[in-house]
């Protein structure tokens, strides 16, 4: 028996080991670069060398090891991969909006590593994306952080592994318009809102003391207590409590941003992070003092109601009180060039670099809970990096190559054009979309919604 | 004690003006007519070069002076040393003023019922006071196309300036017959009609748009005789397209509605502007050979075919441009107009370089809506409608310091730069004193 253990424990630690070793890890010397570090300052004519997927040295006149390829970058400029903390690339489904709360399902049940878009993402020198559940629900599903291993046919290599667990909530028009409208059942208004989410994490308080109550009871002699029934959803609200998950919350307006902040400090969560935010600005001190700040667009507004009164000042406002800030996408389009988004915040603003390259970088990674492995070029941090023609907030510059793990995926010079993995077999003639998804927010939503206004809930973020 | 009443209320009424004034704090600033002189910039004429160390001179509306040495006179100096000076930007497609809130139905006014209606006016439904136009033209964005949207012939475009209270004020001198050419393709992934479907669809579309020209042709060719004919304001509007009073502009996308709608327009000697054009750059050489102009964009935009390289859509100006069209870019957006600029400069960036990318949002869209000695260009005698800044507007660090607009001064400000102004330094803070 007991050697059975120990091979069933040898073969699980074979398995894991099997699973992290899966994804390929590159070295590379790149040469003579401007290298925007972004966390320490930009250094001129600066090598960086990868090995084994691991950023070894920054600094001059590094020569190459001997096996690792070197690549002459003078002239251009080698940052960071982008990362986005808002994102919908590579899932099949996007909501599960059959109740207010379904904590329980989980976006990597759903990656397709075939998406075209990862390419195009990598293309925009995106390597990391937060692939978010929609904004049906209050309590939407948990997200998963993929890393643009654009190429692998198995969806737990695109998968960032070794990224925190994060989970979507969403406040405002959309949860009240799926389930209040929709549904006919709570929530209808921003009241109804703040109840679900009390309700749902009180629920989840008795679930815990249940579990306690009869892991406690156990080691009683004589003890006949059955245990409670697993409840997958209400565990996740648990693990929400208990700090294991962060909580990124698609919110527009500052009333319901100030709604969630007194939840969370009620129920003692303090991983929490807002995404949108458009009234952020006015609740700036808030956010700042009690969050891990807030994901924004650069410049969307007035799309719907919510975001009428907006400013695309919203991300300088909440930098400058201090909140962290991030520039995301939400947006298979705009994903391509965050780089030129995050560059938004010098016209409404004045950021500096640093500051803005931050909010795709280092910011977003803070925001996921990544911050220790990527979002700045530091040495022992994973090698994502992309090199630039141009300084990366120039509206004239193009991304060259981007790499992931020290491997490059995109290539400029040398890429085919088509980057398709997968034809399909049955399609005849390829489909010509002319307005492509890049909005995603409430896909497989539509069904409930089956009138002349369907154009405009697939607007809707 | 009633006279005491009595001198209380007078004396309360006699406050009244003064109390009603104590409520307002600070004055509204207005766009400004008058003489302005904008001294000492590099101006970026478009159609004459850059000219350094130069001064423009603005009176009555239009361009007056160009030049390095003009007197001030009484006209307000405005110093624009180490500043750039272009002419105002033009979107050749959008929805501004025809919507101001995309999701709530009520505030949507571009589109109408019905799939053949070329008689709605744009000008119409523009909304002079649309949030959207103060937060555009900031951006140096002064002239957009507003244009319907929906059916086969959604309705009439028109071009405004984004100064004015009036849809006479605005109105820029240029409109357009809208027709949105049968389509081969999908509208996008909610679009899940069959193969078959979209055949039957584009063919039914194809035979009703057939049927309308004829029926325009006859009615103009009845009325030029001098006929009296039923009161039939669709088939009158689209009769001005047949009599070459107004413009065609086709919405075309897919490669091979372009090359239909070629086809479709050789013999029908109207006027012909195509909108869209996502796939121009695959049939480019035709578009050119037929000598259409064209209004493209969004830039930032995906491909419309997955197999497509990434940049398709950056490139495709660029692309179109080296065939010999003439192309002028649209941001096909109405809140985000204001992105114009960076439109331009990734089409740059990705082939069409500066110079035509500057082309494509100022002189080719005032040549192909035929008004070229008035608008797209800094020359004396245009409508002064210039920008100020402090680097080229593409970039996007640039920050606009001065925009004109048919001569007023515009204030720079908005809804997002007045909550910038409230919300940066709030008060109260976080604490309530």
């Amino acid at each position: 028996m007991k050697k059975l253990s120990y091979i069933l424990a040898a073969l699980v630690g074979l398995s894991m080991q099997f699973a992290i070793a899966q994804t390929p890890k590159g070295s590379i010397l790149i040469k003579n670069a401007t290298v925007i570090t972004v966390t320490k300052g930009t250094l001129e004519n600066t090598d960086v060398l990868v090995q084994d997927g691991i950023i070894r040295r920054i600094g001059q006149n590094i020569s190459a090891p001997s096996g690792v390829q070197t690549i002459d970058a003078s002239g251009k400029y080698v940052m960071p991969g982008i990362i986005d903390a808002h994102s919908h690339v590579a899932l099949d489904v996007v909501n599960e909006a059959t109740a207010p709360i379904v904590a329980e399902v989980r976006m990597k049940d759903v990656v397709n590593p075939y998406e075209i878009g990862i390419y195009r993402a990598l293309a925009g020198g995106v390597t990391v994306s937060h692939a978010m559940h929609g904004s049906a629900n209050v309590v939407g599903g948990q997200n998963a952080t993929l890393k643009h291993r654009w190429g692998s046919s198995n969806p737990a290599d695109i998968i960032m592994q070794d990224a925190p667990r994060t989970i979507k909530f969403a406040l405002g028009e959309n949860p009240t318009r799926v389930h209040g409208r929709g549904n006919g059942i709570q929530p209808r208004s921003r009241m109804g809102v703040e109840a679900i989410l009390r309700n749902g994490f009180s629920e989840a308080l008795q679930y815990k003391k249940r579990w306690a109550d009869y892991n406690a009871a156990k080691s009683q002699k004589g003890n006949s207590m059955v245990a409670p029934e697993f409840d997958e959803r209400l565990q996740t609200l648990v693990d929400i409590l208990d700090g294991k998950i962060i909580i990124h919350c698609h919110s527009y307006r500052a009333d319901e941003i100030y709604m969630l902040i007194n939840v969370a400090r009620d129920f003692g969560i303090k991983k929490l992070v807002f995404q949108h935010t458009n009234e952020g600005f006015k609740v700036a001190p808030e956010i700042a003092e009690y969050t891990m700040g807030a994901s924004v667009f650069a410049d969307w507004w007035a799309y719907k109601f919510e975001v009428y009164y907006s400013t695309a000042f919203n991300a300088a406002i909440l930098q400058k009180n201090g909140a962290i800030t991030s520039i995301n996408s939400d947006s298979a389009e705009l994903i391509r060039h965050l780089y030129h988004e995050a560059a938004k915040t010098q016209r409404y603003g004045g950021m500096t670099d640093d500051e803005a390259l931050a909010m795709i970088t280092i910011n977003p990674a803070k925001q996921l809970g990544i911050d220790d492995k990527v979002g700045s070029l530091e040495v022992g941090k994973q090698a994502d990096i992309v090199i630039f023609e141009g300084h990366p907030l120039s509206s004239y510059a193009i991304p060259q190559m981007t790499f992931v793990d020290g491997v490059k995926y995109f290539d400029i010079k040398e890429d085919k054009d088509d980057q398709r993995q997968q034809v399909s077999a049955t399609e005849m003639v390829e489909p010509i979309m002319l307005t492509e998804e890049n909005h995603r927010c409430m896909q497989d939503t539509e069904y409930l919604f089956e009138t002349a206004n369907a154009l405009f809930s697939l607007h809707n973020h | 004690m009633q006279s005491i009443y009595k001198t209380f209320f007078a004396f309360l009424i006699a406050l009244t003006p003064l109390m009603a004034q104590a409520q307002i704090d600070g004055e509204f600033v207005k766009p400004r007519s008058g003489k302005f002189l904008l001294q000492n910039a590099t101006v970026h004429t478009i159609t004459k070069g850059v000219l350094s160390n130069t001064s423009v001179l603005i009176e009555n509306g239009k361009i007056a002076q160009i030049g390095s040495s003009i007197q001030a006179g009484d006209a307000e100096v405005i110093d624009c040393s180490g500043m750039v000076i272009y002419p105002g930007m033009i979107d050749s497609g959008t929805t501004l003023g025809l919507v101001e809130v995309n999701s709530v139905a009520e505030t949507v006014d571009y589109q109408e019922i019905g799939n053949f209606t070329p008689n709605m006016q744009a000008l119409t439904a523009v909304n002079p006071n649309s949030e959207a136009v103060p937060v555009t033209r900031v951006s140096g964005v002064t002239t957009v196309m507003s244009i319907p949207q929906g059916g086969l012939f959604p309705g009439t475009a028109a071009l405004i300036n984004l100064v004015g209270y009036t849809p006479d004020q605005m109105y820029a001198g240029f409109k357009a017959v809208v027709m949105n050419f049968p389509s081969s393709a999908r509208r996008g992934r909610f679009d899940r009609r069959s193969d078959e479907d979209i055949k039957k669809d584009n063919e039914k579309a194809q035979k009703e748009a057939n049927e309308l020209w004829e029926k325009a042709k006859n009615y103009h060719e009845l009325t030029s005789k001098g006929a009296t004919l039923e009161y039939y304001p669709e088939i009158a509007q689209l009769a001005k397209v047949v009599a070459g009073e107004l413009p065609l502009m086709i919405e075309v996308n897919a490669a091979a509605d372009i090359q239909n709608a070629i086809k479709w327009v050789a013999d029908k000697n109207a006027k012909v502007i195509f909108s869209g054009v996502d796939e121009g750059w695959r049939v480019a050489d035709e578009i050119a050979k037929a000598g259409i102009p064209v209004l493209t964009g969004p830039v930032q935009d995906l491909p419309t075919r997955q197999s497509d390289r990434y940049d398709a859509a950056y490139a495709n100006a660029g692309k179109m441009a080296k065939a010999g069209v003439k192309v002028a870019l649209r941001t096909n957006d109405s809140e985000n107009v204001r992105n114009l600029p960076f439109h331009a400069a990734f089409a740059a960036a990705y082939g069409l370089g500066k110079e035509e990318a500057w082309k494509a949002v100022t002189i080719n869209p005032a040549e192909i809506f035929g008004l070229a000695d008035q608008l797209g260009s800094v020359e004396v005698g245009k409508v002064a409608n210039l920008i100020v800044s402090t680097e080229d507007p593409f970039e996007t660090r640039a920050q606009i310091m001065h925009v004109f607009i048919n001569g007023y001064r515009i204030p720079l400000s908005n809804r997002h730069i007045r909550l910038y102004q409230e919300f940066l330094e709030r008060s109260p803070a976080l604490k309530k004193n």
